[in-house]
Formats: C-alpha cells, structure tokens, sequence
C-alpha cells in the first residue's frame, strides 16, 4: 500500500471527516502485517460507518472489486466480488429478468455494503431483508485466512458479518439470490393520506397487497395533520402491464457545488412539504400506472451529489424502528419532537417492517421505522438526536448504524439486545478488534 | 470480432473486454495469472458473452511464448481477427530511477516485447488477410518530461513503432490502433496526484471500441487529452526546463 496519500473520508451525510489511507484494489486481499483496516463500498452509508477512527487508518475501498464470479440463469443466483454495485447488477441482469430481491433507496451500494449493513427495502414487510437471500460469504478475517460462511456454514459468524458493519472481516465474495420479473417497470400508485393513523393503516393494508409500500410524511405539519403525507404503493409490472418499448434511460443532474445554508432554512423546506403534498393530493390517481423502476426505487439518484444540498456542513440521517407494540404513540411522540424543532428536511419517510432477521445487530424489527435527514447544525442537532434515542428506547426500538453518526455507547447497548451475542462472535474472529470504524469506537467502545 | 485480449483482467482492459464481450465478440485472454484470467473469463460470460471465454498465458516478460500463445488463441477463436494489448509495466519516475532492474523490465516489457508481438501478430494476421492490431500506449510518450520520461520513454518508441507498423501493413489490410490514455483513474494510477482532465476506465474503453471498429491510427482517451498534448508539445524547452515541467 505504499505511495497512498492521505485524503478526506466522509459518509453521504458529509459529517464528520477523517483522513484516510484510502487503498482501492481490483483484488480484494488485506495487506500483511496487523494494521488497522476499515472497508468501505461507495460510501453511500450516511455517518461515520465508513470512516475511520484515527487519521491515516487504511481504508480499503471495494468497488473496484466487481467482477460476477457465476450466474445460474435459472435460478438467478450470482456469485460475486464484494465491490459490485447494484447499479451493474441492475443493468446487466435486469435486461434478462433478474432483479435484486432487496434494494435500499440508492442503487450505488456495493452487495458488501448490502450485506454489512443488512439493507432494507419497500418490500421488508413481505421480504424481509438483504441477508435473507445470501447464501454464501467469503470473509477475509483478521489473522488474514478467509472463511466461508453462511446460513448452515460457519453460522455465527455469518450472523455476524450481515449487518456487522464490517467489522468480522472483509467481505470478498457474496452469493445472492436474486428475484425474477418480468419488466423493468414498477406499476405504482400514490395516495394522500391526511394524517398519522391513516398513514399507519395505509401501509398495514396496502402490504397485503403489494410488494412494494412506503409513506413520505410531511414532517412540518402538526395537530391533525401531523404525520400526513403520501402513501406509495408498488410492484413489478408484468410483461403484459409493461408499455412497450425499452425502459427510459435514467436521467443525470449534477449537484455541482455545496448549498448556500439558506437553503434548507425552516421556511423553504415547510414551503416545500406543503407544495410537495399539494401535488399530490392534486394528482389523485384512482389506478396502479406503469413508471420506470429508477424512479419508483432511486428518486434522489438522478440527482448526483443531491448530499451538498445541504452545504458544506453537512447532515445527519437519522433512522429508528419502534415494534409495533409501541404502537402508533412511539410515531407520533417522535414526529411531534421533530416538527417541535423545526430541524427536518424536506420529508421523512415511514415504513412498516416485518419480521427481524436472525442477525444479530441486523436493524429492522417488526414494528414501523423513520428516516429524515437533518441538516447538521452541531450540537443543537446532536441533543435532537439524544432526545429521539431516548423516545425509541422507552419504546424498545434501535437506530439504524448505516445512517447513524451521533449515538452513544449506552444508547446503543440499550437499543441491542443482541449486542453481547455479536460482541462474543466478533472477539473469536478478531479478537485485537483489527477491523474498526469511528463509529464502532463510538457504539461498541473499540479503543481507537 | 474475434479478439485476443492481453491485460483484460485489469483497469482499462477489464472495462474494454466487458463492452466487447456485452456486444458478443467472441475472447481469448491471455495473460500471466491463471486464476485471475479464469475470474475475469467468468465475469465476461455473466456478463452476456455469447459462448465461453477462452484463456491462455502469455507473459509479455517473455517473448519466447508469444507464438505458443498466439497459437492458442488462434485454437480457440478459429483465427482471431484482433489483438488488444493493454497490458504493460507502470512505476514512478522515482521507483524506476532507484531501482534499475524494475527499470529494465519496465523498458523492455512495455517496447522490446510488445512491439516483438505486435509484430508477430500483423505478419500472422496479414497471412490470412488482414485484422486489427490495438496497443495502449500513453500520453507520456508524446513528450518527456522531467518527471516521467523513463515511463514515457518507453511509451515514445511503442508510439512510434505502432505508426510504422500501421504504416507498413496498411497494404496487407493489418490496421493498427495507437491508444494513448491521459490520465486515468485506475488501481494503476493509485496514489499519484489526480491532474485535471482525468478521465475513468469505462469511458476510455468506450472511446477505444469506436477506434478498434473504425482502424483509427491514434486514439487519445479521454478524447480532450489530444488537445492538452498538443499544446504541451508546443512549449519551448527553455519553459520547460525553467517551470519544471
């Protein structure tokens, strides 16, 4: 690794930064000797996941490492390096039918990062997530050997690894599974909804139906309409649904410069909230219509680098799971705190989540999960942050690691019941605690 | 088209081999690490190649196989009708000037072999007709500089023996392509100073394709490097010596 130079490394929220030794190899393999080491994707995780503790740790970036290893074409299973991206695995194998089972809102994640942090997606409720359909992991671990695990094979470290951030081994080889559908086509609908409670029975209902289901709530509005916002429902066309012709290709805009802070002032964003719902509301459509699955899935990626929307400071996302035994105050508690603060962005967005996974520190639980961002305005933001911990430890809920940047150790322990269970496995496997981030240090105590 | 690949498994040649093998050209690569060529030859078949992917070594350090491994990319393509050669030795100007062995594999693998083996190939090629012969040399070799003219050196001569061997069997119906990438960003490049205008591998085998099909004599990727050499090789050698260019 000689001849790197040091360079800044960031999550997608831009906050915080550290200098990183950043290595991106087209062979995945950690260097000899016993140093430090923190793999990172495309670095679409929003806090500090990907960054690293002390300045100058090597960070090994993977997604040079992308080539498809197998393919069954009947089953749909794929072999691959941990570096490719869903977006290749979209363009190559989507023309043939083949779809990823489980996709977070972005398609620029590499299948290691899906599987480090055991990413959800509008179909969690019916599918679970993206470690449910991995059958096989190649873990390059910190002695250096590498082991093959999965569901029967080496099982507790394969708990593990799906949504152990990174932090068992490097992620060299992931076998998936991937789901077959007959176009590139989402038929979707979107509906109004006016307030929390028909949000939350929204979601319940359409997920009989449909695989697909996601709220975006206006989180400004409060009293009676808090919690109103549009209730989105979808799944893939079939080959008769589909319009003829090929798929759009997706458009490209570039966020070429960081926001002035004005920006994302309170009045703007409420301005935007109310003119967002609006539309909708407006565009009232009775019928499923036909869209391209980009825009169905992947909003926000037609806008490269939408992250310096919210200037040079950056933002935090902050994203929770409260089970659905909490119920409906847990939400609205949350949502009230929000709006109280007049911190969040443009939207949020409300989910219902099925079952949890059998991995230890996977996030999802059955229950309703949040995510906003919040632009980053230091220590009023992180406070926020503190107050809506605690809200979701009252309600038995966690926060999601891949967005996180500001959680306490504490919190953290409260939020993750599994936690030791993860600890115990980790420590067999890499007992110096070889792989570390700066947010392991800060929610798993790693010395840095 | 039927197409010997050497340096596929890597960089610029993983991302031309993928568009050649997405489009259905039919692969031979070759190359020194028989556990890489056999990743990269499954990746390419995954990737829509429409039969299986031949592999073959090759090691351009050393001439005496090259005509064992054009044989058997012959076997396995029927005849190739094309070599790409993106392979080659890369080093600082630093290493190279500490280190005189690297240096004299660096010279020689990147002119002596692989002007021996581009011209193998347009004599086996013109035998049977004619075909496409596309070498990737450098921008570096358009003009020395202080700092990289050990590299570039070698990248000069392969520039110019690539336009005498396009030159010379023109007749024979053999074209030949001289790729001169500026800079790109690969694990090749890694941890050297990004200069403006730096292009990605995906782009620059995009540009090589439209080349390779066409017979461009000299392709620059990405294409505005042309211009920033133009006007480098238009600065006096006092500026040069004074600027430090």
């Amino acid at each position: 690794m000689a001849g790197l130079s040091l360079e800044p490394v960031a999550g997608w929220g831009r906050h915080p930064v550290a200098q990183g030794t950043v290595a991106r190899p087209e062979r995945l393999l950690l260097p000899p000797g016993g140093g430090s080491i923190l793999p990172r994707g495309l670095g679409r995780s929003y806090g500090d996941a990907a960054v690293p503790a002390v300045p100058g740790t090597l960070v090994l970036e993977t997604a040079r490492a992308d080539r498809v290893l197998a393919f069954d074409r009947d089953k749909g299973t794929l072999t691959c390096e941990a570096g490719l991206s869903l977006a290749e695995i979209l363009r190559v194998f989507l023309p043939r039918g083949w779809f990823p089972p489980v996709t977070p809102g972005t398609r620029f994640v590499t299948v290691g990062g899906c599987v480090a942090c055991d990413v959800h997606g509008k179909n969690h409720h019916r599918d679970g997530s993206f470690g449910g359909f991995v059958d096989h992991l190649a873990v390059q671990v910190a002695d250096g050997s590498v082991v093959e695990c999965g569901p029967q094979l080496e099982r507790e470290l394969f708990l593990a690894t799906v949504g152990g951030m990174g932090l068992t081994g490097l992620i060299t080889e992931v076998t998936l599974r991937l789901q077959p559908v007959e176009s590139g086509w989402i038929l979707a609908e979107a509906q109004p909804v006016p307030g929390l409670a028909a949000m939350l029975d929204g979601l319940r209902d359409a997920g009989k139906d449909w695989a697909y289901t996601v709220g975006w709530i206006d989180c400004l509005a409060r009293g009676a309409g808090l919690g109103r916002g549009i209730l989105m429902r979808g799944r893939h066309a079939s080959r008769a649904e589909a319009p003829s012709g090929p798929l759009p290709e997706p458009r490209r805009l570039v966020v070429p410069f960081d926001a002035p802070s004005w920006l994302l002032s309170p009045a703007l964003m409420r301005a935007f909230n109310a003119a967002y719902y609006a539309k909708h509301s407006w565009r009232r459509r009775a019928t499923a219509r036909p869209v391209p699955y980009d825009g169905f899935f992947y909003p926000l990626d037609g806008i490269a680098g939408w992250n310096r929307l919210y200037g040079r400071r950056g933002f935090l996302q902050y994203q929770c799971v409260v089970p659905r035994a909490a119920g409906r105050e847990a939400v609205a508690e949350l949502l009230d705190r929000l709006a109280a603060a007049g911190a969040a962005s443009f939207l949020a967005v409300i989910k219902d989540c099925g079952p949890e996974s059998d991995a230890y520190l996977s996030f999802p639980l059955e229950g309703t999960t949040l995510a906003l961002d919040l632009p980053y305005r230091g220590q009023p933001t992180e406070t926020l942050v503190h107050e809506l911990n605690a809200t979701v430890i009252a309600a038995g809920g966690r926060v999601y690691l891949a967005k996180d940047a500001v959680t306490r150790a504490e919190d953290f322990a409260a939020m993750t019941p599994r936690l030791p269970e993860w600890r115990r496995v980790r420590d067999k496997w890499d007992p110096g605690h070889r792989f570390r981030s700066a947010q392991s240090v800060r929610v798993m105590g790693d010395s840095p | 088209m039927k197409v010997a690949v050497i340096g596929a498994t890597r960089g610029m040649g993983r991302a031309l081999a993928r568009l050649m093998a997405e489009r259905g050209d039919a692969l031979c690569l070759l190359g020194r690490d028989a556990g890489e060529l056999e990743a990269s030859a499954r990746d390419l078949e995954a990737r829509g190649a429409r039969g299986p992917i031949a592999t073959g070594r090759l090691d351009l350090a050393q001439p005496g196989g090259f005509a064992a491994a054009l044989d058997t990319a012959d076997q396995a393509l029927a005849g190739f009708d094309a070599l790409v050669v993106t392979g080659g030795e890369f080093a600082p100007q630093d290493a190279l000037e500490r280190d005189p062995v690297r240096l004299e594999r660096l010279l020689s693998v990147n002119f002596t072999a692989t002007a021996v083996l581009c011209q193998r190939t347009a004599e086996r090629l013109a035998l049977r007709g004619g075909g496409t012969i596309c070498a990737f040399s450098s921008v570096a070799g358009d003009k020395a500089r202080r700092n990289s003219y050990l590299y570039g050196a070698s990248k000069a001569g392969l520039s110019a023996f690539l336009e005498g061997l396009g030159l010379a069997y023109a007749d024979r119906g053999v074209r030949v392509v001289c790729v001169r990438p500026g800079f790109v960003r690969t694990a090749m490049t890694a941890g050297l100073p990004v200069p403006p205008f730096a292009g990605e591998a995906d782009a620059v085998a995009r540009v090589v394709l439209r080349a390779l099909d066409r017979g461009t004599p000299v392709v620059y990727a990405p294409p505005i490097w042309r211009w920033v050499m133009l006007a480098i090789r238009l600065l006096p050698r006092a500026v040069m010596r004074r600027a430090r260019f």
